[in-house]
């Protein structure tokens, strides 16, 4: 397969920029949504014209209802959500959430509402500050003919406005993936705005009693699906900061173009014409790298698990140059908070640490290829 | 799709029966590659034996036309002919600046008798060719060179001297940069000439390197002679054909930040970076890049061939690609230690390490420089204002 975007693929990349261009855009999501304050952070109506829109059942097989299409089709709607920063629950719910559940019994419990736009889904994975998945200590023991819940989880996206959430745990038999509803007995949700004004939740797990059919496959089974669901929400993470990154750079470029300083645009600077240059670069490789990765997760490769981290270590890394140099040759106003640029670093930050940072997953490349 | 898979088959099944398992080692430096030429020196039979296979199916250059010594390939053929060689670890049966840069030019610019003539020896590996860009006093300015070139009614007449020019003393033939008129503004007179290496007037000179290499030459010509027809392109428009090959070149040169082995870096160093957590942490951070190039580098490759790729995307490449690998040269110094600083010694293999990493510096050097590279990418793909 060419590593170029298909005729098929570059008409939904069409579809998605005008979409995300007009419906998705700064001032009337995110701005609109911050300003306000509200819990969410995000649009429900948005949501719904996403399933509208036939984005939310991307990954869903076309006999559940969904388009059955693949990472690289909902790589391509994640970049022009980075793009407009649009805050939306596709990345948890409609990608990491679905590349979890799919195949198990929960894909026909929770596929209708999410190719409705009514359902919202988040991962509760983290249980520190770092991403460190090998390192889940919660515990779920047996009880009644179910299990109880036990522990805490933090950084988890769209959690306080999940109808399900994912919660990876411990049980004798090994990890284990649990989908637990919302108003699950003994489960505290505590909303906490993070600094791109998206949310956060910490969850507390005070006994939480489920039932069986609340585990996700099989009980001990949990490491194949949460790596399923790791590296499509890794994937997608990294297609969204290139989508960021993208639309960073070409603010910045079209700044250093009309912004004039002794006389002249400032973008005939040679210092900032080659850092401009430089980050082009960085940014076309780690476009590369993540399409790489999206097309091995579709085809099924034993190549896309390193990929998955080379393309998130690289996208992190690149996107966090775009959104530095962005804030920096915008000067003064690129301080402020009515221009744009800021919120496209605060956005960066967020989405470097969701799913693992930059160095999370060079250590991760590192040990797949045994040094 | 079906065809497809029937020519992987096939290509799997030739390969096998006629790659030499001398010739599925890599490279070990640039003595150790086949270069062809009218004198051609083989290291061993096998060696020979991969080449006259390979130039015999026209696979030497798989996508150029049958009729011009290529294989006739498709784009997807080519690609898969490049995978199957790659599983096998097959080496480039031939190194040649007349396949990576002359041959590209000529199918673009070339008269129908100058391809006839030129491209199946290129492509059978009987003319080693080097390139007469730079000058003493034009290198990232190249447009100002000054090498003359008088019409004599029957015949040129060249004198200048040029330099940096790779292998010249190994060389059959050189494609030339030379002012053909002198009045007109520095781009505009400026033509594309072919002649003969053994011409009465052509001299070289090596050029002794940091790595104790000589790759590169000054190169004299005294009132060389040359036929009229060697001229490629229309007169005074070589600046046209020059700008055209030196894409191809930088698309080449980008190549190295492949590094030529399929592994990652880590794995090479697993051994070295095992104690010391921090080389461990830069070489992790070097393989996303080099992951991540290589990447870069297939989707540039299928752009190119499927004609999406920005016409100044190989100055990106060629930025990319060659700081890449001076890293990746750094970092296999820093884990060789003291044993990477022997410069004459069996153990290190004369030097090996340390000669190839000075090699590498030149890599953002030649070729333009990435300073030139950074300017072109911001002037012409981001658009960026100044002349």
């Amino acid at each position: 397969m060419p590593l170029y975007l298909t005729d098929d693929q570059a008409m939904l990349r069409d579809t998605a920029r005008d979409f995300m261009a007009e419906q998705g855009a700064i001032r009337s999501q995110l701005r609109h949504w911050r300003d306000i304050g509200c819990k969410d952070g995000f649009g429900h109506g948005l949501w719904k014209q996403f399933a509208e829109m036939g984005f939310a059942g991307i990954l869903i097989g076309e006999e559940e209802g969904g388009l059955g299409l693949g990472h690289v089709e909902a790589g391509i709607v994640l970049e022009e959500i980075g793009r407009n920063l649009t805050p939306s629950p596709f990345l948890t719910t409609a990608v990491a959430f679905v590349a979890a559940v799919k195949g198990t019994a929960h894909g026909a419990r929770w596929f209708p509402g999410i190719l409705a736009g009514e359902t919202v889904a988040a991962l509760a994975i983290d249980e520190g500050a770092r991403h460190r998945p090998e390192a889940i200590a919660m515990r779920a023991e047996r009880a009644g003919n179910g299990f109880r819940l036990d522990g805490a989880k933090q950084f988890v996206v769209q959690g306080a406005s999940a109808d399900v959430t994912l919660v990876a745990a411990r049980t004798d038999e090994g990890l284990t993936l649990f989908a637990v509803e919302k108003d699950a007995k003994g489960l505290e949700v505590e909303g906490v705005r993070l600094a791109d004004a998206s949310i956060g939740a910490r969850l507390t797990f005070d006994g939480v009693e489920v039932d069986a059919d609340a585990v996700v496959g099989e009980v001990g089974g949990g490491d194949t699906m949460l790596a399923r669901s790791l590296a499509a929400g890794r994937t997608g993470a990294a297609a969204e900061l290139v989508g960021l990154a993208s639309a960073a750079l070409d603010m910045t470029v079209d700044y250093l173009k009309q912004r004039q300083q002794f006389g002249k645009p400032i973008g005939e600077f040679q210092a900032l014409q080659f850092r401009s240059a430089h980050l082009y670069s960085e940014l076309e490789i780690a476009r590369a790298a993540t399409l790489k990765a999206q097309q091995l997760l579709d085809e099924g490769s034993d190549a896309a698990e390193a990929m998955v981290s080379v393309a998130k270590a690289k996208a992190s890394r690149a996107s966090q140059l775009a959104v530095q140099e962005g804030v920096q040759m915008h000067g003064g106003i690129g301080m402020t908070d009515e221009h744009d640029i800021g919120l496209y670093m605060k956005r960066d930050r967020v989405l470097a640490e969701l799913f693992g940072d930059a160095n999370y997953h060079a250590d991760r490349l590192a040990r797949l290829k045994g040094y | 799709m079906a065809d497809l898979e029937t020519f992987r088959r096939e290509t799997r099944a030739w390969l096998a029966a006629n790659c030499p398992a001398e010739m599925r080692e890599p490279v070990r430096d640039e003595s150790d590659a086949c270069w062809g030429g009218r004198n051609p020196v083989f290291k061993n039979s096998a060696q020979k034996q991969w080449l006259e296979a390979m130039a015999a199916r026209g696979w030497t250059v798989p996508d150029w036309p049958k009729d011009y010594g290529g294989g006739g390939l498709s784009p997807e053929e080519t690609k898969i002919l490049r995978q199957e060689m790659a599983r096998i670890g097959a080496r480039n049966p031939l190194y040649s600046f007349g396949i990576s840069m002359l041959g590209p030019a000529l199918l673009k610019y070339g008269t129908e008798t100058q391809k006839k003539h030129y491209l199946p020896q290129i492509a059978r590996g009987e003319i080693r060719w080097c390139q007469g860009y730079s000058e003493p006093g034009a290198g990232s300015d190249l447009a100002s060179l000054q090498t003359k070139c008088e019409d004599k009614g029957d015949h040129w007449l060249v004198n200048g001297q040029k330099v940096w020019t790779s292998y010249a003393d190994k060389a059959d033939w050189i494609f030339c940069l030379v002012r053909t008129d002198s009045q007109a503004p520095k781009h505009k007179g400026i033509s594309f000439l072919l002649f003969d290496m053994a011409s009465p007037g052509v001299s070289t000179k090596p050029i002794l390197l940091i790595s104790g290499y000589s790759p590169f030459c000054e190169t004299f010509f005294d009132d060389v002679t040359v036929p009229k027809d060697q001229i490629v392109g229309e007169l005074n428009k070589g600046w046209d054909v020059a700008k055209y090959l030196l894409g191809h070149e930088r698309e080449m040169i980008s190549g190295m930040g492949l590094g030529g082995h399929s592994g990652t870096l880590g794995e090479a160093l697993a051994d070295a970076v095992a104690g010391d957590p921090l080389l461990r942490a830069d070489v992790a951070r070097f393989d996303v890049d080099s992951l991540a190039f290589r990447a870069m580098s297939e989707k540039f490759i299928d752009e190119l061939k499927a004609g999406k790729a920005h016409p100044a995307q190989p100055s990106m490449m060629k930025y990319a690609g060659t700081e890449l690998n001076k890293a990746r040269h750094e970092l296999i110094m820093a884990a060789g230690g003291a044993d990477a600083l022997e410069w004459e010694s069996e153990r290190s293999r004369q030097g090996k390490s340390a000669r190839e990493w000075l090699r590498t510096k030149a890599n953002s050097i030649e070729g333009g420089t990435s300073e030139i590279q950074l300017g072109i990418v911001a002037k012409r793909i981001l658009d960026l204002p100044g002349a």
